[in-house]
């Protein structure tokens, strides 16, 4: 186990250390972070070459990434275009984001989980195959389209919840949002978990378990889902970085000021350190994700942890 | 390995059970029944087509695909209108004769604009899903099948690209390569596309290496090449063409989400992901504005899914 | 009688239409005694054994006739929970591939000890305790350190052992063990057969082998049951079969075991394939097959004929074949 985890935690360097640096990359080989600073303004080449040493922009790519990583863990995530650290713009995005996050995989545990278990007991069926269709509807519709129907008709037509969320984003101004955010990877969700029992269902160790005379809810519960899940809950890991990411569409249309608002605004105004920092705080929570679901992964299954 | 069977089933002897030897009786048993006993095999392509001919969900969301192309080559078939013709006199308003849909907030007949946003969708989700599909196999083929140090390189790299979230991915790359045509956004979708292909290219090329009659083939002093086009190939297509369909659909979402942020397609490009960006605000006073394209956009997404779950049903038949 | 299985009829829905798996399957099993029921794969023997386990997959397959009498109670008229009741406690059931019919995801002893936590009620550590003393029974080399590791920690003849304990826990009145040595190499072979008759013995109870090891059978078996095409073709004392078969299909698997006797001999096999079950040919199912065969048997559908108290063949020929085979 402690090997296994020693070999995750390595593989994920260089991962981290390619991710970070294709989108350090982007932003300050392919854009240009300085000619933001002065928006329409032609600024005076002084400045410019000041500013571009005091950013450390003269330096050959490799080293400037070097020295912005190196800033990065001493806390040091640079300036916002208004000013602000950068830091303090994540200190007021990222809770409000992480809730909004946990609100959505909860609903997409519970229910795309549930629907998925019943699906895949009825396979065949009618409500089977009614759940089918309408999870790959639910797939079709994409974030921001469904985004602003269920606003409409929830918000403003019916009137049943606040069309937008207030600044303190408490959690049950963020459930029609979650579920929002939610919605593809809840299809997704369902139709994992229904593949995975209906496949699961006809196992030799499922029938040896009816042969032992076990009560049907002892059979599913106790042997058919915790095999059936594995797969399951490596997709939700994976699912909460693609979250959070995905987390701009929603808090757009529902004018939250997380994460994606933030990044946003960072990427309309071309400010490169809040673009940067943001990006690679997401890319540590995506990798964190994934080593706990690899670690949650070899707790559900022996054969991996005695592997 | 057990003792021959004396009295062994000559057919079975030939067709492979799927699990191999880790089949018990029972479920050889089901098998045999399943197949019907001396039905005459069929190759999984024959098959999968006998499967697709009889399946609604396959016939209409294959109907409904080529007509989305037909319009997206000639969209004159269905409307003779200009859409970047608008009369700002008549924004906003309500279905009139001769304009089903209404119009938008520059005035602009909003049926006109459906029918040509489809040329930009589809071109994305066509041309990215080549892409990344070409890309994906070839990185993920070579991959699966040399193995080695080539297998945990391309491996890590495709980790790096999954380390990005997508739709922030595409909104720092298309934020700074800008233009007006669709290739920026298709290169960022083949960039960030391929990895799963790969994945999934490099998966199957590793299961069909494994099967008896390539081992064989290897035996006997096939070379390499010969062994991927002849035998590995082949067997690896069908997974790669499933999710490439799916993806495809899922593309030109993608292309939609983009293009409402504002960093995907741009005007004068006629998208409905714009269209919709723009319809969003105004939903209280014209409704009408969002529905039509979104429509459109969705039921595009739809059929494609539709399809690729279809051709999976049809290939995979231990799912059904 | 322990257990009669009488007239069973069987059916799967499948996609070539309704196969005929169990055609009026009779037969039957005594506290003590050894039944082997022999067939080819699609014979119906497995489906047979399941249907009387109650674990058959319903849909594709339904129970369309028959009865099956356990301790004088007709099982398929059981309600499901009195039904699972009779499940595991008193009669179990020995699969052949113990690996995949393990779960893999929990420790063996718990896999044992849930036996005695769902049908006695023991606490779960307890129900270790029995788990340690099962595995134990089965010769399970340092079961104490071992009832916390999982199924793919054990080699094959231990796995097939855990199986073999699973099925004993409760000392059930009956077990059906289905091709319970085929997965396993030859060697492991007969110390885990030598085990399940030794503990058979020990317990008194009924077995139903089903195999295609006519080998395995010689030695253990006390009956013999012949099955093609989901029906009994023949049922005979184990010597009597050995001796002279009654049947020309059982002639011909008894042909085809290669001998060291007859080295240098071609070997024997049936000529032709097993029959496409949506497809039985008509009267006598075997007869395409048949080196015996004549007008009458593509016509009537033969009886069990009784060939002596013990003994039955569904042979029109029963007598030529007997007299041919002793000859």
């Amino acid at each position: 186990m402690g090997r296994y985890v020693i070999r995750r935690l390595l593989q994920m360097i260089p991962v981290f250390i390619g991710s970070t640096f294709l989108i350090f990359f982007m932003v300050y080989a392919l854009g240009d972070p300085v000619a933001a600073l002065f928006g329409d303004k032609a600024p005076d080449p002084a400045t410019v070459a000041r500013i571009r040493a005091d950013l450390h922009l003269d330096q050959p790519l490799w080293k400037q990434y070097l020295l912005y990583m190196g800033a990065i863990f001493q806390g040091d995530f640079g300036t916002a275009f208004n000013g602000q650290p950068v830091t303090e713009l994540m200190a007021s995005a990222f809770p409000v984001t992480l809730r909004l996050t946990v609100v959505a995989i909860v609903i997409e545990i519970v229910i795309g989980i549930t629907l998925g278990v019943v699906s895949g007991l009825k396979r065949g069926r009618p409500l089977d195959t009614g759940l089918l269709v309408l999870t790959l509807v639910v797939i079709s519709v994409p974030t921001f389209v469904s985004g602003y129907l269920l606003q409409f008709l929830l918000g403003v037509k019916w009137g049943w919840v606040r069309p937008s969320v207030s600044s303190d984003a408490r959690l049950d101004e963020l459930i029609l949002p979650g579920v929002v955010l939610a919605l593809v990877s809840l299809a997704y969700v369902t139709r994992l978990s229904r593949t995975s029992i209906a496949e699961n269902v006809r196992a030799d160790y499922v029938r040896t378990a009816v042969a032992k005379g076990l009560p049907r809810r002892r059979v599913v519960t106790r042997h058919l889902l915790r095999n059936s899940l594995i797969p399951v809950v490596t997709f939700i890991g994976a699912d909460i970085g693609a979250l959070m990411g995905g987390a701009i569409v929603t808090e757009r249309i529902f004018n939250i000021h997380g994460v994606g608002y933030q990044l946003y605004q960072g990427i309309l105004r071309n400010n490169a350190p809040t673009v940067v920092g943001f990006v690679t705080i997401l890319v540590i929570v995506f990798l964190v994700a994934n080593l706990l679901v690899d670690l949650l992964y070899a707790v559900l299954d022996p054969r991996i942890r005695y592997a | 390995m057990p003792e021959p069977d004396p009295y062994e089933n000559p057919k079975e002897a030939v067709a492979p059970t799927g699990a191999g030897g880790a089949m018990d009786l029972a479920m050889s048993e089901a098998e045999t029944l399943e197949r019907g006993g001396t039905g005459r095999p069929r190759s999984l392509w024959s098959d999968a087509w006998h499967q697709l001919r009889r399946n609604p969900v396959f016939l209409v969301s294959a109907l409904l695909i080529v007509f989305l192309v037909l319009i997206a080559i000639w969209p004159q078939i269905l409307t003779g209108a200009d859409p970047l013709r608008c009369d700002l006199s008549k924004s906003q308003q309500g279905s009139a004769p001769g304009h089903p849909f209404g119009y938008d907030t520059q005035g602009c007949d909003v049926y006109t604009r459906t029918v040509h946003g489809a040329r930009a969708s589809i071109t994305v989700g066509v041309c990215a899903t080549l892409g990344a599909a070409l890309l994906g196999s070839l990185l993920g083929g070579l991959a699966g099948f040399f193995g080695g140090w080539w297998d945990a390189l391309l491996s890590r790299i495709a980790d790096v690209f999954f380390g990005i979230p997508v739709v922030l991915g595409g909104l720092v790359f298309l934020s700074v390569v800008t233009s007006s045509t669709v290739w920026p956004v298709v290169g960022f979708i083949v960039l960030l596309g391929w990895p799963q292909i790969a994945r999934i290219a490099r998966g199957s090329v590793i299961t069909a290496k494994q099967h008896d009659y390539v081992q064989a083939a290897r035996a006997l002093g096939a070379g390499s090449g010969r062994m991927l086009l002849r035998h590995v190939g082949p067997n690896a297509v069908a997974p790669v063409i499933v999710v490439a369909t799916i993806a495809l659909g899922t593309y030109i979402a993608l292309e939609a989400t983009l293009s409402f942020l504002g960093v995907g397609l741009r005007p004068p490009t006629v998208s409905w992901g714009i269209d919709i960006s723009n319809a969003a605000p105004q939903i209280r006073n014209a409704p009408h504005m969002l529905l039509w394209p979104a429509g459109a956009l969705s039921v595009t997404v739809l059929a494609f899914i539709m399809l690729g779950d279809a051709v999976r049903d049809a290939l995979d038949p231990k799912l059904r | 009688m322990l257990l009669e299985v009488r007239d069973l009829y069987v059916e799967f829905r499948t996609r070539d239409g309704v196969a005929k798996a169990v055609n009026g399957v009779t037969y039957s099993v005594d506290a003590g005694e050894t039944l082997a029921v022999l067939g080819e794969s699609g014979s119906g023997k497995s489906v047979t054994a399941q249907a009387v386990m109650g674990i058959l997959d319903t849909p594709p397959g339904r129970i369309t006739g028959g009865e099956v009498l356990f301790r004088g109670r007709d099982l398929l008229k059981l309600k499901e929970d009195a039904r699972r009741a009779v499940r595991g406690a008193e009669m179990a059931m020995i699969f052949q591939d113990a690996l995949s019919s393990l779960n893999p995801v929990l420790t063996v002893g718990d896999q044992l000890g849930e036996m005695f936590v769902v049908h006695r009620g023991m606490s779960r550590k307890d129900a270790r305790a029995k788990a340690v003393e099962l595995m134990d029974r089965v010769r399970i080399p340092a079961a104490r350190e071992r009832v916390g590791q999982y199924p793919h920690q054990f080699s094959g003849g231990m796995r097939q052992r855990i199986m073999i304990a699973m099925a004993m826990a409760l000392e059930p009145a009956l077990i059906i063990a289905d091709e319970p040595t085929t997965a396993l190499d030859v060697t492991v072979q007969a110390q885990v057969m030598e085990l399940l008759a030794e503990l058979r013995r020990e317990l008194g109870m009924g077995l139903i082998l089903i195999t295609h090891d006519l080998g395995v059978v010689a030695d253990v078996a006390d009956r013999i049951a012949v099955m093609y095409a989901g029906r009994i073709v023949e049922t005979a004392p184990v010597h009597d079969i050995y001796k002279a078969p009654a049947h020309p299909y059982t002639q011909g698997l008894l042909d085809s075991i290669p001998r060291l006797d007859h080295k240098g001999r071609e070997l024997y096999a049936i000529k032709g394939l097993p029959p496409n079950l949506t497809a039985i040919p008509p009267g006598c199912p075997f007869h395409p097959r048949c080196p015996r065969a004549r007008d009458v048997c593509r016509i009537d559908v033969p009886p069990l004929y009784r060939v002596s108290e013990e003994r039955r063949s569904a042979c029109h020929f029963w007598e030529e074949t007997v007299d041919a085979s002793s000859a």
